[in-house]
């Protein structure tokens, strides 16, 4: 696999720009298109960049860690995100707790925020496993 | 906090030990008290609901039917706890032969995201989420049975995986199919609307949809084939879970169904299932009458004994529901003991080939012993568990004037007792083969391989002679499975169930 110095110098930067846009994604989806599910995917389309440019093990020390521990992280913070519901008056799990922030207009932050947090780090580590396999068999 | 405990738990230790990644003693440690907390959860809700209460819980806060329902009546309560008597068990068993390997390979947070699933499908309360929970349960049970990464072993998984897929793909179909015409998934509500549905030929042919895709996962007639091809390859442990548990969540999911949302056109089901019963009873035990593999043996038997799990929704009495819910208990227990049995057997004489074992009744006595119980138990004799479990079903199939049925489960139980003493014949009494050797056992070998064994037979042991309390509860389960109206109550709300039953 031989590709192209185009690809090879912007894989990089197409990193950090798909980062930095899935987390736009993940933040936007509170209350319009968008969420965890998808800001993962773009996320991990970074991810598949690199690997793409650079090779499976070059983007599997990107990450730093490795990406089936990405999903372990992504759920337990999901399930995490859970527990403040026990203390709320349902008592149920994952009923959500809100607090509203007054920064001049009001700024609604509550623990689905925590839970899509989760389900994004958890696409991100299954998505970039399955695309580093992929990739690393090609080569 | 405590419904939620049956997923949470097996949910925060899958997480736990794949975090662990090169920790196995910290992933075993985990492992094992993880299902021990499982089995206890199981337990306390079974004492919550043991008089027929329904705990209801609505995730996120959501009004239902709309929100996500977790529902645990006494039905999912005594699944729970026997899923985690399993996982218990697998779990010390998993600390045996084989289990550096196959640690290092994923086995602990595959087999508790399979827990994971298991025990939310037993805790689902509508029917898309029930959906939802098999997928996991598959997901992970695809995991498990490649594990060695043989090629026999993908050989299996791929006629597993294909077939699995297919089932699932009916059961979405159907559950699009059910939301268009009912409007709803939620069970209760499920319930509540059915027997006044317009179409009702529609909602039958969604009902045996359902049933093909369930079918398909309990093992029944004739969608069992790809049980005896996956079983056989796997490793010991995850043989001996799929064997306990992953069949009878589909077994639950239809007796949940077809009670709850088909019940009020038991007329048309009622045949139908007395006719896949008695076939798959006799195909089961056929199969593995003609078998000299224990795991194939056993493979087959348990297709032969959802058959008698069947008969239960088959003719829809009270006693017969109880004799259902009693059975699944009994078998879970003893049919993954079996298999547990089995591992030892290799382990002992090297090969799970009946041809090549032989005289372990002189080289394991204790073996031999704790073999007796569940193979005894499953053939039907006094005084173990499945003697009770086959005296229920086959009395309420004589209550309720299948005699047919009955006789059919009667001619079973005896074919059963021929495969056990071929068992029995071939690998214990008869003169060990000349030529075997067999690596000695270590000490913590021997521990981890008994232990379970033996837990699991004094269950075995226990539900047979005092069989009344396990009984009772059976009983009130299955009345609570008919009581639809006390179901739609407990979940929407006791005034819609009010209006449901003045109008």
């Amino acid at each position: 696999m031989n590709p192209s110095p185009i690809l090879r110098l912007s894989a990089p930067m197409l990193l950090w720009l798909s980062f930095a846009v899935s987390i736009y994604v993940l933040v936007r989806g509170h209350n319009e298109p968008g969420g965890g599910f998808i800001g993962g995917l773009l996320a991990a389309a970074g991810v598949l960049f690199y690997a793409i440019a650079h090779g499976a093990a070059t983007a599997r020390a990107k990450i730093r860690l490795s990406p089936s521990v990405y999903c372990a992280i992504g759920l337990a913070i999901a399930a995490a995100s859970g527990a403040p519901g026990f203390l709320t008056a349902n008592g149920d799990y994952l009923d959500h707790v809100w607090w509203f922030v007054d920064i001049g207009s009001t700024l609604p932050l509550g623990t689905a925020l925590i839970f899509d947090l989760g389900v994004y780090v958890t696409v991100f580590g299954t998505v970039s496993a399955l695309f580093l396999a992929l990739v690393g068999e090609e080569a | 906090m405590l419904i939620v405990a049956p997923f949470l738990i097996p949910l925060l230790a899958a997480i736990a030990t794949a975090l662990l990644r090169s920790h196995l003693g910290a992933q075993r440690t985990i492992g094992v008290a993880a299902s021990a907390a499982l089995l206890a959860s199981g337990l306390a809700l079974a004492a919550r609901t043991s008089d027929g209460a329904i705990l209801v819980s609505a995730m996120g806060g959501w009004a239902l039917p709309f929100g996500i329902a977790i529902v645990v009546d006494l039905f999912s309560a005594i699944m729970i706890s026997i899923a985690g008597l399993m996982a218990l068990a697998v779990s010390i068993y998993a600390l045996g032969p084989g289990a550096g390997r196959r640690d290092r390979a994923g086995f602990q947070p595959l087999f508790h995201a399979l827990m994971f699933g298991v025990c939310g499908a037993f805790c689902a309360g509508d029917i898309f989420n029930l959906y939802v929970w098999f997928e996991v349960m598959l997901i992970a049970s695809f995991g498990l049975l490649v594990l060695d990464r043989t090629r026999e072993q993908i050989d299996g998984g791929v006629r597993y995986v294909v077939l699995n897929l297919i089932g699932t793909t009916i059961f979405l179909i159907a559950v699009g199919l059910l939301y268009g015409q009912l409007g709803t998934l939620n069970f209760a509500d499920l319930a509540r609307v059915a027997p006044s549905a317009e179409n009702q030929g529609l909602l039958a042919a969604i009902g045996v949809m359902l049933l093909i895709a369930f079918g398909a996962k309990a093992a029944v007639f004739p969608l069992f084939n790809w049980l005896p091809a996956a079983y056989h390859t796997a490793s010991m442990p995850v043989a001996a879970i799929f064997a306990a548990l992953l069949t009878k969540v589909g077994v639950y999911a239809i007796l949940r169904v077809f009670t709850l949302v088909f019940g009020h056109d038991a007329a048309f089901f009622g045949p139908v299932f007395g006719a896949i019963a008695a076939a798959t009873m006799v195909t089961g035990v056929l199969g593995a009458a003609m078998h000299y593999d224990v795991r194939r043996i056993l493979s087959f038997h348990i297709v032969s004994q959802i058959g008698y799990m069947i008969v239960g929704v088959a003719l829809m009495t009270p006693a017969a529901l109880a004799a259902a819910v009693l059975y699944v208990v009994h078998h879970i227990v003893v049919k993954a003991n079996l298999f547990l049995v089995a591992g030892a057997i290799r382990r002992e004489s090297g090969s799970f080939a009946l041809g090549r074992c032989g005289g372990l009744w002189c080289a394991a006595p204790v073996l031999s012993l704790l073999f007796v119980v569940p193979a005894f138990s499953l053939a039907g004799l006094p005084p173990l568990s499945g003697f009770w479990g086959k005296l229920a079903v086959i009395r309420s199939g004589f209550e309720a004037e299948a005699y047919l049925l009955a006789a059919t489960a009667l001619a079973v139980g005896v074919l059963t007792l021929y495969s056990m003493v071929k068992i029995w014949n071939e690998a214990f009494w008869k003169a060990a083969p000349v030529g075997a050797r067999v690596r000695p056992w270590t000490r913590r070998e021997r521990v981890a391989v008994y232990t379970p064994i033996a837990m699991l037979a004094c269950v075995t042991l226990t539900i047979g002679v005092w069989v009344e309390p396990f009984a009772a509860l059976a009983h009130t389960a299955a009345e609570s499975l008919l009581d639809r109206e006390a179901y739609i109550a407990a979940v929407l709300g006791a005034d819609r169930a009010l209006a449901e039953v003045a109008r």
